[in-house]
């Protein structure tokens, strides 16, 4: 689409929509957002810089083959899921890690859950453009 | 360019593709010769680097560690460990380790070793080593794995492990038609009777209420009078016949040697073959003792083992010739399992240690000549004492056992054999005869296999022959020569490993028979000579005999046809009904697809007869109207327009105005989730539409009053439905424990997130794993069709 003003107006959103993806997968866990959410909200993102400037330069800003980043995703849950076997529980059991916890505060939490989230992240947001991208290619 | 000494060699033909000119024997490696693995090492010093003999650590450490149970289970102990797996399904990883079992683990682990080793030099620089050492080793696992269960279903997994990885391994050259259809042969033959086997176990699990094979193996009497022991036997027999490829499974096997001799030489030796001997031996004090079991194992053992050592003899690519002796010796195996008697089991046992060495020894043998020079023509073979003395050595040392001379543990398995079949509880005469004449005719194909090669005039072989190196002849010697030490001092095996297999299958160490190379003069001995005199007269015309075989063979039934006619109707019978049912028009099966849902709905909510009561329902509120106007318009758009776009995009308009539903509800994440689909969705269906036509006109076909019709049946069935379910109390107790849990227990405000990444996160696995496999799919598929329009 040969479009100037949507190239440039996509220049800001594609960007916009990428920070705010990751903010909705980090607050995922106590507001509204999570893996799921963030990484449509990633793709779209993708999808509006595909549509504007061509699947050429959306594959060459994105780096890497959107399958790999879905298999990566898929790999980082299992090993989220995996982590728990190191404290004999159940597979998926989440392991916490409070920084700084104190008292009456908990800290900084980090979790096992959140990288299962951030796999989910990167299955949804790679599957989609993959999807996306392929589509787009052929026609 | 004249006629080369291209004989017809069936099955061979596939592999080796010969280009000889004249008589002149072609330049190592320049020319396409011999087994395509063995080719890979013909062009000069390649090697898989310091990397390459790592896995063979594998096996020996396993060996190394068996041998410590040596000790234990000769003084009788029974070693079990144990891991529950599946508690509440009774399925618990156990472990078993007995004379039977340790038997078997040695056999693997040690002959894995070797085989590792030579493939090593075998598949020296080859580009798909790793691959193959992986598949390799994987085998082996599942293979011990398969022998130590101790429980019905972790033995069925382990069963089917080895199917797929031996799968693998015998398409390994995956360029050759010829080898993917071998491999497909087997997993479907061995894979159906797996599905038999599962059946049996389960059936037999159940009837003895456990599914511990070490408890079952203690209930014998009481399975063996259970209504349900004939469909167990029946079940488990199938599987375990499939498996080793008992007559008329049989065909699959000699097919398999489309793998590289090294997995041959593993398969066909003491593994995957043996695994259905091995269960038949595994059940034996549980099933065994009744006719049916003791005919049926003559029957089908006796009708192997003679049928297998005939077309053995009639076969001329050596590793052609030991595939049927290999289904000679399951035969034998399986006959002897009918009985209980000491004698049989003894036989039995010591058939099975005996036939490993050598057989193995016999495949690395063939390799190293295949190797040596580029053929496996029994024909065109001779002379090559002189060049590869050490191959020569090995050969001959496994063949005098395979031949059953003395003082080789051959003969002393031979010796317990007729012993065996003498006292016979079915029929002494004809299971005696039949072992005399399987031995007869094994002692001609020793002859044709290790003498003829290397002792007797040949024709020029395609390559210069040249002897193979030590990492290869390591393996077929160290088999070989063992094969000579125990039969010297059977005494090394017989308290260590022939007893308590014994044992293990009898129940009493008493009634293992001494293994020892003069026993008197008895029957057993005077049939031991006839063997040697008519298998001496039938290697002497062996050509001869063979030829009219080889005429009878070209008219009788050809099972392995009968295969691919069995396949071809397969085929032919879902072309029909995929014709039948799929008409490849998507509006025709979304239609159906909700005529089905309606007239279930629907006829459901007829007979219950029960209307939703409409007092109580809340009345809207404006905005509320104000979505439902939305939603409305949305749809009557769809349906109006003739632009595929403008239907996207009002299709769109409703998903949002269901969001807007979800957030009034209070559902963010539900409503922010649907927004986005929805986007995504209009923008993937608009890019996919832009090539496609406009909608049908409305004309003659006319398919939009039934569709109206449809619609609006579904649409009143659904609201009756939802209408319906609130009526119901709502159980809110999973609402509840999710409330008070969320935070105390996940650290999460957000119960929905929590739900999908903690408490649920098992099943948010398995469906981003669907995600991922249907991407990835649909890019396959979409770059397929790209390619085709091209």
């Amino acid at each position: 689409m040969k479009s100037l003003i949507l190239r440039v107006a996509t220049r800001y959103l594609s960007a916009l929509l990428l920070i705010f993806s990751v903010y909705m997968l980090l607050r995922g866990h106590n507001e509204p957002g999570g893996g799921f959410i963030g990484g449509l909200v990633g793709a779209t993102g993708f999808v509006l810089y595909a549509i504007a400037c061509g699947t050429t330069m959306a594959r060459e800003a994105l780096r890497v083959m959107p399958q790999s980043i879905a298999m990566a995703g898929l790999g980082i849950a299992l090993a989220a899921g995996l982590f728990s076997f190191f404290f004999d529980d159940a597979f998926f059991t989440g392991q916490w890690l409070f920084i700084g916890e104190t008292e009456d505060d908990k800290g900084y939490p980090i979790s096992t859950v959140l990288f299962f989230d951030i796999g989910v992240y990167l299955v949804v947001f790679g599957s989609i453009l993959t999807l996306v991208f392929a589509m787009e290619e052929e026609i | 360019m004249a006629q080369a000494p291209d004989r017809s060699t069936g099955a061979l033909d596939y592999l080796v593709v010969r280009k000889i000119y004249g008589n002149k024997a072609p330049q190592s490696g320049s020319d396409e010769t011999g087994d395509k693995m063995a080719q890979a090492t013909g062009d000069g010093p390649k090697s898989n680097g310091i990397l390459g003999p790592v896995p063979v650590l594998i096996p020996l450490a396993i060996f190394i560690w068996s041998l410590s149970f040596i000790g234990p289970v000769s003084n009788g102990e029974v070693v079990r460990l144990s891991y529950d797996w599946v508690p509440s399904l009774g399925i618990s990883l156990s472990f078993l380790i007995d004379g039977l079992s340790l038997t078997f683990t040695l056999l693997i682990s040690g002959i894995g070793a070797l085989v590792m080793l030579y493939s090593n030099t075998y598949l020296a620089g080859h580009p798909q080593y790793g691959r193959f050492m992986l598949y390799l080793t994987s085998f082996m696992l599942a293979m011990l794995g398969l022998v130590l269960a101790d429980n019905l279903i972790s033995l069925f997994v382990f069963w089917e492990l080895t199917t797929i990885t031996s799968y693998l391994l015998i398409g390994f050259d995956n360029e050759s038609a010829k080898s993917r259809r071998s491999a497909l042969q087997a997993l479907l033959l061995t894979g159906a009777g797996a599905l038999a086997l599962l059946a049996g176990l389960i059936i037999l699990g159940v009837a003895a209420g456990t599914f511990e094979i070490s408890e079952i193996l203690a209930k014998g009497d009481e399975i063996r009078a259970h209504a349900l022991y004939l469909p167990i036997l029946i079940l488990v027999l199938a599987g375990a016949f499939t498996k080793s490829a008992q007559f008329p499974f049989h065909f699959w096997l000699p097919n398999a040697m489309a793998a590289p001799t090294p997995v041959s030489a593993f398969l066909h030796s003491a593994t995957m073959v043996k695994a259905g001997v091995y269960l038949m031996a595994r059940l034996h004090p549980a099933l065994s003792g009744t006719d049916v079991w003791m005919w049926t194992l003559t029957i089908f053992g006796a009708v192997t083992a003679v049928f297998a050592s005939v077309l053995a003899f009639r076969q001329t690519d050596l590793k052609q010739v030991l595939a049927y002796t290999t289904l000679m010796a399951l035969g034998t195996l399986t006959l002897f399992l009918a009985f209980d008697s000491g004698y049989a089991i003894t036989a039995f046992t010591t058939f099975l240690i005996t036939h490993s060495l050598y057989k193995a020894a016999l495949f690395l043998m063939v390799g190293c000549i295949d190797h040596g020079t580029g053929t496996r023509e029994a024909d065109i073979l001779g002379g090559l004492g002189r060049i590869m003395p050490f191959t020569a050595a090995a050969a001959a040392l496994a063949a005098l056992s395979m031949a059953g001379i003395p003082p080789f543990i051959g003969f002393i398995a031979k010796e317990l054999m007729y012993a065996g079949a003498v006292e016979a509880a079915t029929s002494p005469v004809f299971v005696a005869s039949m072992a005399l004449a399987a031995n007869a005719l094994m002692f001609a194909v020793a002859g044709i296999v290790a003498f003829k090669p290397f002792w007797r005039p040949g024709q020029p072989t395609p390559v210069e022959p040249h002897e193979a190196p030590w990492p290869m002849l390591a393996g077929p010697i160290i088999l070989a020569v063992l094969g000579l030490i125990v039969g010297i001092a059977p005494g090394l095996i017989q308290g260590t490993l022939v007893t308590p297999t014994v044992a293990a299958l009898l129940g009493s160490a008493d009634e293992a028979k001494e293994l020892k190379l003069w026993a008197g003069v008895n029957l057993p001995l005077f049939l031991s000579l006839g063997t040697f005199a008519i298998g001496f007269v039938l290697y002497v015309f062996h050509q001869p005999l063979r030829r009219t075989l080889a005429a009878i063979d070209a008219r009788a039934p050809n099972f392995d046809r009968g295969w691919d006619r069995v396949l071809d109707g397969l085929k032919a019978l879902a072309e029909f009904q995929t014709r039948l049912i799929q008409s490849g028009v998507l509006r025709r099966y979304i239609f159906i697809t909700f005529a089905t849902l309606f007239a279930a709905i629907g006829t459901t909510l007829y007979l219950r007869t029960d209307l939703p009561d409409l007092e109580g329902i809340e009345v809207l509120a404006p905005k509320q109207w104000a979505v439902v106007a939305l939603i409305i318009a949305g749809t009557i758009s769809v349906v109006l327009t003739r632009s595929r776009i403008t239907a996207i995009a009002a299709l769109g308009v409703v998903g949002i105005a269901v969001a807007l539903i979800f957030i009034m509800y209070g559902a963010p994440d539900v409503a922010i989730t649907q927004l986005l689909v929805e986007t995504l969705v209009v923008v993937l269906v608009a890019i996919a539409m832009l090539s496609l036509p406009f909608l049908d006109k409305p004309g003659r076909h006319d398919h939009r009053p039934l569709d109206a019709v449809l619609a609006l049946g579904v649409g009143t069935v659904t609201t009756i439905t939802m209408l319906l379910v609130l009526q119901q109390p709502i159980d809110l107790r999973l609402t509840e424990y999710f409330e008070q849990t969320s935070w105390p227990e996940a650290f999460g405000r957000n119960i929905v997130n929590v739900i999908l990444v903690d408490f649920r996160a098992l099943d948010t696995f398995g469906e981003i794993a669907v995600v991922v496999v249907a991407a990835l799919s649909a890019y396959a598929l979409l770059r397929t069709t790209a390619k085709e329009a091209q």
